[in-house]
């Protein structure tokens, strides 16, 4: 076990942005040669601590110390120089360059001004083979997969004398094969006193990998825990902050499976999966049918949404849509065969912010007709005014700029769009995230009344009373894959399903 | 993939994870070469079919030739190497050769100053307003496209202030100079131009490849945001490639000035895009991050030769120079885009 004097300690840590408290009174702190994991759900506070850590965001209040020392970052290459790197899951190299210039750049080995490329790859060799890692240095680090970039990423680190390395979800992207290679990679450090701070929403790779973890909920410290005395149900309810018994009692059920069940399955997907980004799933949307996806975030909700919707190709699997197979392609041919997505992302991949409530809102029906057909504007009048009303935007304004609408009524317009050409299948990947509660349950509503007039429903969320509300059965995704088909009977609860999270469906 | 065979330790099965990206990276490694070889191989086709088709083209002095017309274009390529490299583009390099040409032979002709004088004098303008620009580019983050035509208007604007005609130099120096032939032997000769032009392909090869200059523009042009954070100083080099384009266009239009023996604002009209077009010819990435000196230097030769094979062709028009640049050009695009393309 880890010895008991903290290479890194932060204490009392406040963090404030401008109408949000993102971190009060927090504690961490990290000892040399253990695997820290920092767990929270999202908004909890993560990233932000880890900023604060690496010097992108300056402290409102608290302290850090690293080695008894006082430090303050004003930018990461500071953090860097004292000892405190850090590999983001998306890595901050260059791919064009060789593998032994990404791991010296701008530290070459130099006589008279000339770099010494044999010394720099003799190097490079070195300190990747301390980490059990035998590649051609010469060799751009675009030939090699992102977990081999991260290690790249992580041998800089090193090298760069770090004590502190943050890892801040370098998993996400890697299959099982890689993550294992990753961890070898952090075990040999971690024997070598390097204290890790590691940031992953695999649960079971936190069991795995981690000595100890930290758990964070809304900006607040819930506490430290070795993770062996902490199981991984008592994690789940720490991080969403509920006790499972407070949530087992749940109220309104929508209708019976079976009765759902009767009518035509509208789409079957068979053994679809995405290597890299969800295992292969089978899983069947009748009409009329609200199927709900739960699931920590990053387990694969919204991969399944992408791959039914076309916007990933899917690797393995086939999918049939009202009985005939088709392949998904791109989103056209999903939307050619009434497959509509509602991304969680509206502003950065559904709304048009610069555009009207009236132009957002026809756009996906013009887009169908085709260039050459353009919608009449009395025809679009008429159904911007229907869906302005039927969901309640406001302001009632079509020639409003939707960047001007709340979070709420931007959603409800992406909505609108979608519901406008009139969808066999609507995928709703968090339609209620960041929203008043008065919105969501409109739009809670207005998904149960469209499932009752026979549309089928993809519905995910992040909230489970949500999807216990909705669906007729729900689908648990966890490590990105599906573990569970929980049919919506009275058996079911939010502690059901958490417990199914949790153990990933092995109980 | 059986993941449970890989174990944890130094036991591990280092064997199995470390062959398969190398294999991978033998193939990559030489897809970066693709390019200059593709325009090396082209250029010797150039060579045989000419030298099949026309009596007196096969002789060295044929390829000698193309580098003393072109010594000038070859020194502004390098230049623009260093810029496309970083993922920019330089459109004010013609402008400045203009500008260079018309300073020199005003101060020259006009004023009587000494060409030891004048040379240093305009090749420092040149620099300045390269540094000028790439700070503009870099501070005020702003596109390198508009910047730099905006740099190419003030510049040819420049050469007007100073006149609208063209001004002869008949100093000694410059006339010496001109008419100096080195002799490599008995029937081939270069000219001095043809020297600096290759001590600056040397110099910029060394600085390419050996200096941490050098390593930062292409890793500025592989990703910028990742040379920032890995701490490399984007700044610095950004402007670096922008004033060595500048100096490289003054340079140029010395060694005009040394060919033409006049100032003129329409000296080097469009020759920016030959530039561009020699670079990329080259197999140098418009992205960024990849390519050669190498290349340029092969670009150029291209662009030489073809003009070379239809003036002994003699029945076609030079307007067919322009034909086939453009249609190399969509070859050599076309090529980039099949190497850079991602597997799905």
């Amino acid at each position: 076990m880890a010895t008991p004097v903290p290479i890194l300690r932060m204490s009392g840590i406040c963090k404030e942005f401008p109408g949000v408290r993102a971190l009060s009174d927090v504690d961490f702190r990290l000892m040399p040669g253990e695997v820290h994991a920092l767990m929270g759900e999202n908004g909890a506070g993560k990233s932000t601590l880890i900023k604060v850590l690496t010097g992108v965001y300056d402290i409102d209040a608290g302290e850090i110390t690293l080695d008894g020392a006082k430090v303050a970052f004003a930018n990461p290459l500071q953090a860097q120089q004292a000892g405190i790197s850090t590999v983001y899951q998306e890595v901050n190299l260059c791919a064009n360059l060789s593998v032994a210039e990404n791991i010296f750049i701008g530290r070459e080995p130099r006589r008279l001004g000339r770099i010494r490329w044999r010394e720099m790859r003799r190097r490079a060799t070195a300190l990747l083979d301390r980490l059990d890692l035998a590649i051609d240095v010469t060799a751009p680090l675009s030939a090699y997969s992102l977990a081999v970039q991260q290690m790249v990423a992580i041998a800089r680190a090193v090298d760069i004398s770090a004590r502190v390395l943050v890892l801040d979800e370098p998993t996400s992207s890697l299959d099982a094969g890689e993550v294992e290679q990753l961890f070898r990679v952090m075990r040999r450090l971690k024997d070598e006193g390097i204290a890790i701070l590691f940031v992953s929403h695999f649960l079971d790779q936190i069991y795995e990998i981690a000595d100890r973890m930290t758990i964070l909920r809304n900006g607040r410290l819930v506490g430290e825990y070795l993770t062996s005395e902490l199981g991984q149900v008592e994690l789940v309810g720490k991080m969403i902050g509920k006790e499972l018994e407070d949530l087992t009692e749940l109220d309104e059920k929508p209708k019976e499976l079976e009765a759902v069940e009767r009518s035509q399955p509208f789409v079957e997907a068979r053994s679809l999966g995405r290597s890299g980004s969800v295992e292969p799933f089978t899983l069947t949307i009748h009409e009329g049918e609200v199927v709900g996806l739960a699931g920590l975030l990053g387990s694969g909700r919204t991969e399944v949404a992408r791959l039914l919707f076309g916007a990933d190709h899917a690797t393995t699997g086939e999918v049939a849509v009202g009985g005939t197979p088709v392949a998904l392609r791109t989103p056209r041919a999903a939307t050619a065969r009434g497959i509509a997505f509602c991304s969680e992302n509206r502003r950065a991949e559904g709304l048009i912010p610069d555009l009207t409530v009236r132009e957002n809102i026809v756009l996906a029906l013009q887009a169908a007709r085709g260039w050459s057909r353009p919608i009449p504007r009395r025809r679009q009048d008429e159904l911007v005014d229907k869906y302005i009303q039927a969901l309640r935007i406001s302001p009632a304004n079509p020639d409003q700029l939707v960047k001007n609408l709340s979070g709420g009524n931007q959603q409800k317009v992406l909505l609108a769009r979608w519901l406008i050409v009139e969808p066999r299948l609507l995928i709703l990947d968090e339609p209620t995230r960041g929203i008043d509660v008065g919105a969501k349950a409109e739009i809670q509503r207005l998904v149960a009344s469209l499932a009752d007039g026979g549309m089928a429903v993809l519905f995910i969320s992040a909230e489970l009373e949500e999807v216990l509300r909705l669906s007729h059965k729900v689908g648990v995704l966890r490590d990105r894959r599906l573990v569970a088909e929980l049919p919506n009977d009275d058996d079911l609860t939010t502690g059901v399903l958490m417990e199914t999270i949790a153990s990933g469906g092995r109980t | 993939m059986s993941s449970d065979v890989v174990t944890s330790g130094p036991s591990g099965p280092k064997g199995r994870t470390a062959d398969r990206p190398a294999r991978a990276a033998v193939l990559r490694g030489r897809e970066r070469y693709i390019p200059v070889m593709a325009t090396g191989a082209l250029l010797l086709a150039m060579f045989v079919v000419g030298g099949m088709r026309y009596e007196a083209f096969a002789s060295g002095q044929i390829v000698l030739n193309v580098f003393i017309d072109n010594a000038f274009l070859l020194v502004v390529a390098i230049g623009m190497t260093f810029v496309i490299l970083t993922g920019g583009i330089d459109l004010s390099v013609g402008s400045v050769v203009a500008l260079s040409t018309m300073i020199s032979a005003s101060l020259v002709t006009g004023q009587g100053w000494p060409p030891l004088l004048v040379i240093p004098l305009v090749l420092l303008i040149g620099a300045a307003l390269g540094f000028a620009m790439g700070c503009i580019i870099h501070y005020f983050d702003i596109q390198p496209f508009i910047v730099t035509l905006a740099g190419m208007f003030l510049a040819r604007g420049l050469c007007y202030t100073i006149g609208t005609d063209s001004i002869p130099i008949t100093d000694e120096t410059y006339t010496a100079i001109a008419q100096t032939r080195i002799d490599l032997s008995a029937e081939m000769f270069i000219s001095p131009s043809v020297l600096i032009a290759l001590a600056v392909v040397a110099v910029a090869t060394y600085v390419l490849h050996y200096t941490r200059l050098g390593r930062n523009v292409y890793a500025v042009g592989g990703n910028e945001q990742s040379a920032m954070l890995m701490g490399l100083p984007v700044a610095r080099t950004k402007i670096a490639v922008y004033t060595i384009s500048g100096f490289c266009s003054a340079l140029g239009g010395v060694l005009l000035s040394f060919y033409m023996l006049s100032g003129y604002g329409l000296h080097a009209v469009g020759m920016e895009l030959d530039a561009i077009a020699a670079v990329v010819i080259g197999g140098t990435l418009l992205t960024g991050g990849s390519g050669y000196v190498l290349g340029t230097v092969l670009g150029v030769l291209v662009l030489g030769l073809i003009q070379t094979i239809i003036s002994f062709e003699g029945t076609l028009s030079s307007w067919w120079t322009k034909i086939f640049i453009g249609m190399l050009l969509f070859v050599f695009i076309l090529l980039q885009r099949l190497i850079t393309a991602r597997r799905p």
